[in-house]
């Protein structure tokens, strides 16, 4: 087992530096640049201005030059820094950024799978009853709301007719003068809606999975025998039924890990939670090459290792892969 | 006053420069929709506002930025020499008094004397020199070089005094002057290196003479300032500013109306007409209104034959009904444009009337330039070619891309078939400005401090990096603008510019559609709020929440 996962991550190394190719010459491709865009239209740097600052950014070297050096760069870990006026370290940058938006997807993937789970295993087992049936709905409903329509609804609802939660941010703008307890349950007050909308589209689609996945386990021959071997309906579903189902959702799940840095676009705007997803976007729009790449990497990084452990989890919960393996 | 002339002003954050326009403002409609009695309010110290901003702060450097959170927030952490008042004209501020020889050469300041950066150190002339140097260094990664380049010599003959010569006359000398001052004793280093972006300076600690001093930044979320108990105009009322970073336009609505912000720079003209006219929100908060640095235009790249034929481009002028734009874009909120300075300054020509809705005008124009339906197609045509062409606009504002669609349905009726193309910023200004691959766009023009605009008209400037890519060319315009420039009193440079606005009128070098009005919100316990053409942050200092209506006992 531990030989295996050596030798995949000895195979991903290739494959992230493939995969920082591509995505450098992309963005490198992508019209506008970083210098066109610095600026106002009405202000334009002059020439010398401009040019000092793309000898300074490096983009007067031709790309493969500029690819090599960000690449020998970044084997040192050293990201390189920010094209915008503040000119800080890009990790420095993802790092103010990363732990809310890792918190806040946290959260979300818990609340998911706990609910999820339950609500498909149930439908699942009670087919077309009136709990599947509003389950159906629900989930329909999920898929097919609009995240920033739903955040403006509560946020309408919540903060401004009833002024039980604040509309948006993080903390109170006066949060340095509140006791420590107050900050804390400040703080959890502000993240109920934006987790309230991250879950809600989330859990419709999981649950789904769930459902199908167990439906599909339950007229499976062994479990006709568990039934028939007088095992009470609780053993047969919750033990042989439910490690079985649970595999597709493991895969999922493990596809779902990088996802958790990348953090929610929309989540981010209307809530204005300085997360990942905004970090990202700004960063797209002014063309800051450094920012965009540094978390394309990462990103890259982290959806490789989830991979890896989506295989071995699945060695843990499927003992036929386990066994196949042995063979090989 | 700290509305300085040098704003980057936009809903999208990309379009126009707010630059003040200098003059009078007693035409321009102002106004304060929830008047009320504030007059017998007293002032009191205290109290904490918290500011929307859609767009993150970039740097604490203003000098070296070029957005307009960063230059908000500059503008409460640093001064300049001058300033302007509500009515834009210009007052002493770290200068106590200045003369200006008669001939627009030689300009002295007389600095006021007991300034104190924010961290105890004198502010003196060497600080003014540095600044100066910083500027014109090319190393300087700033957009605002180019008023101090025409600086000949500049020398301090004492700690106080300020000598500033020029080789030629410059109308915007003293202007330019407004610029935020930069410390000597703590930013000298990085300067020299060319590094000031990295200074400390730039990002956790910035030392300015301003009424507020920095306290704390976490970029995305908030910025922090307190009062500056020793500013030398007087402690300012409000002792806390907190600014909070809210991308969404809906979210800071709502925000307001869950009174967790207490100002917005601007609402959009839906919210202003149609969702803030209950009783609950005009008691917590009131409007203003005020015409906005910055007119939306169709604009023609004349190297096209097409365009360069003055019946078409007024043909087009006749064919928009800006009115009906602006109820359709603005909810009415903006005033129709006749050209390109701000209505009720100074170089505006109250005499000039915007182009008039007149279709058949527009049809029999064409037909002059020989656009003719010949084939009963709904298009003109002209040698055989229909005449279609392509207007261009940036992504992400909405405003734009419904003036286009308007505009589009508005040629259709003479004959004119246009398309229309979002393209994001960057690339439109890259792949298409730039490279003046367009035929036609929808964009803003901000205005200056002054209303020399050199830059945007003068056949100078067609460069690839210059301004005037649509590529406008007229011997009479080049001609006023160069004398226009070349004074700095405001009674020989008046009929200039109102000449140059007729000019500009009668050719249609682009089509100018309409000045938008800034919507501002504030808290209505907020006191002290007077709305001028200048807006409403130039008297900040003096705004106040009376002691019984404060919120926040911080500061």
């Amino acid at each position: 087992m531990l030989l295996y996962a050596l030798r995949r991550l000895l195979l991903a190394l290739p494959i992230l530096l493939g995969i920082t190719f591509v995505s450098f010459i992309v963005i490198h491709l992508a019209p506008g640049d970083p210098v066109a865009v610095t600026g106002d239209p009405d202000a334009p740097l002059t020439k010398e201005a401009r040019e000092a600052l793309i000898k300074e950014y490096g983009l007067d070297q031709p790309l493969p030059v500029q690819y090599w050096r960000w690449v020998s760069r970044l084997v040192r870990l050293d990201f390189g820094r920010s094209f915008s006026p503040d000119g800080r370290p890009v990790l420095e940058k993802i790092a103010e950024r990363l732990p809310i938006t890792l918190l806040l997807n946290v959260i979300e993937m818990l609340i998911i799978v706990a609910f999820a789970v339950p609500i498909g295993v149930l439908s699942a087992t009670r087919q077309y009853s009136l709990f599947d049936k509003v389950t159906t709905v629900f989930v329909f409903v999920g898929f097919a709301t609009p995240d920033f329509w739903l955040a403006l609804l509560l946020i309408i609802l919540f903060a401004v007719q009833l002024g039980w939660l604040p509309p948006s941010g993080l903390r109170d703008p006066n949060a340095e003068y509140l006791s420590f307890w107050t900050q804390r349950f400040d703080f959890v007050k502000h993240l109920v809606m934006p987790i309230a909308v991250a879950t809600f589209g989330g859990l419709a689609g999981m649950s789904r999975y769930m459902r199908q996945s167990m439906l599909e386990v339950v007229r499976q021959d062994y479990v006709q025998s568990a039934r028939a071997k007088g095992l009470s309906e609780g053993v047969v579903i919750g033990k042989h039924a439910l490690r079985n189902a649970m595999l597709p959702i493991v895969t999922i799940l493990g596809l779902s890990l990088p996802g958790l840095i990348g953090g929610s676009v929309i989540v981010e705007y209307i809530f204005a939670i300085p997360g990942m997803g905004q970090l990202m976007v700004q960063a797209v729009f002014e063309r800051d090459y450094p920012v965009i790449m540094g978390n394309l990497v990462i990103v890259a990084a982290l959806t490789l290792v989830a991979n890896l452990f989506a295989d071995v989890a699945y060695g843990l919960v499927d003992p036929r892969i386990r066994v196949g393996r042995r063979r090989r | 006053m700290r509305t300085s002339g040098w704003l980057l002003d936009t809903l999208a954050s990309v379009a126009l420069v707010a630059l003040v326009l200098g003059g009078c403002g007693s035409e321009a409609s102002v106004g304060m929709d929830t008047p009320r009695a504030a007059a017998d309010a007293k002032p009191a110290h205290g109290d904490t506002l918290i500011e929307a901003s859609f767009s993150n702060v970039s740097g604490l450097i203003p000098n070296i930025t070029s957005d307009s959170a960063s230059h908000r927030v500059g503008n409460h952490l640093y001064t300049g020499l001058i300033t302007r008042d509500g009515d834009l004209k210009i007052i002493p501020d770290l200068a106590e008094s200045w003369e200006f020889s008669r001939d627009c050469l030689h300009l002295t300041f007389h600095l006021r004397k007991n300034v104190k950066w924010h961290d105890g150190q004198p502010f003196t002339a060497d600080d003014v020199l540095f600044t100066y140097r910083t500027m014109i260094d090319p190393r300087t990664p700033t957009a605002y070089r180019d008023d101090f380049l025409a600086v000949r010599n500049i020398e301090a003959p004492d700690p106080y005094t300020v000598r500033v010569d020029y080789a030629q006359a410059q109308a915007k000398a003293l202007a330019s002057w407004e610029f935020w001052m930069l410390p000597k004793h703590l930013l000298e280093p990085w300067a020299k290196q060319g590094k000031l972006r990295e200074a400390p300076q730039n990002r956790s600690a910035p030392v300015g003479t301003g009424a507020y001093r920095f306290k704390e930044w976490k970029p995305g979320e908030k910025l922090v300032m307190t009062a500056n108990r020793d500013f030398y105009m007087g402690r300012p009322y409000i002792s806390r500013i907190v600014v909070r970073v809210i991308p969404s336009q809906a979210t800071i609505f709502l925000e307001l109306k869950a009174r967790g912000v207490d100002y917005t720079e601007t609402m959009t003209a839906l919210q202003y007409t149609r969702q803030t006219s209950y009783p609950a929100f005009r008691k917590s908060l009131n409007k203003y209104s005020y015409p906005s640095n910055g007119y939306t235009y169709l604009g023609f790249n004349l190297r096209d034959p097409r365009f360069r034929d003055r019946r078409v481009r007024l043909a087009f002028a006749h064919a928009i009904n800006k009115r009906e734009l602006i109820d359709g874009v603005r909810q009415g909120l903006a005033r129709e444009a006749s050209g390109p300075f701000k209505p009720g300054t100074w170089a505006f020509n109250p005499d000039v009337q915007p182009v008039p809705y007149d279709p058949a005008r527009a049809k029999l124009l064409l037909a002059q330039a020989g656009w003719v339906d010949h084939d009963g197609n709904g298009i003109v045509e002209k040698d055989g070619h229909p005449f279609r062409f392509e207007i261009l606009t940036n992504q992400g504002n909405e405003e734009r891309r419904r003036v286009a669609e308007i505009i589009q349905a508005e040629l259709k009726d003479i004959g004119v078939a246009a398309e229309i193309r979002v393209i994001e910023w960057a690339s439109l200004l890259k792949e298409y400005i730039k490279k003046r691959r367009f035929e036609a766009l929808v964009l803003g023009w901000g205005v200056g401090s002054d209303p020399d605009q050199t830059s945007v008209w003068h056949s100078s400037q067609m460069g690839p990096d210059q301004l005037n890519h649509i590529g406008y060319d007229n011997p009479v315009v080049d001609e006023l603008l160069e004398r226009g420039r070349s004074s700095c009193h405001e009674a020989e440079r008046a009929p200039i510019y109102h000449r140059l606005h007729e000019v500009l009128a009668e050719d249609q070098p682009l089509v100018f559609l309409y000045w938008g009005e800034s919507l501002p919100a504030v808290a209505s316990r907020v006191h002290g709020i007077v709305p001028t053409t200048n807006g409403i942050l130039y008297n900040f200092e003096k705004w106040f929440v009376p002691k019984e209506l404060q919120r926040f006992t911080s500061g």
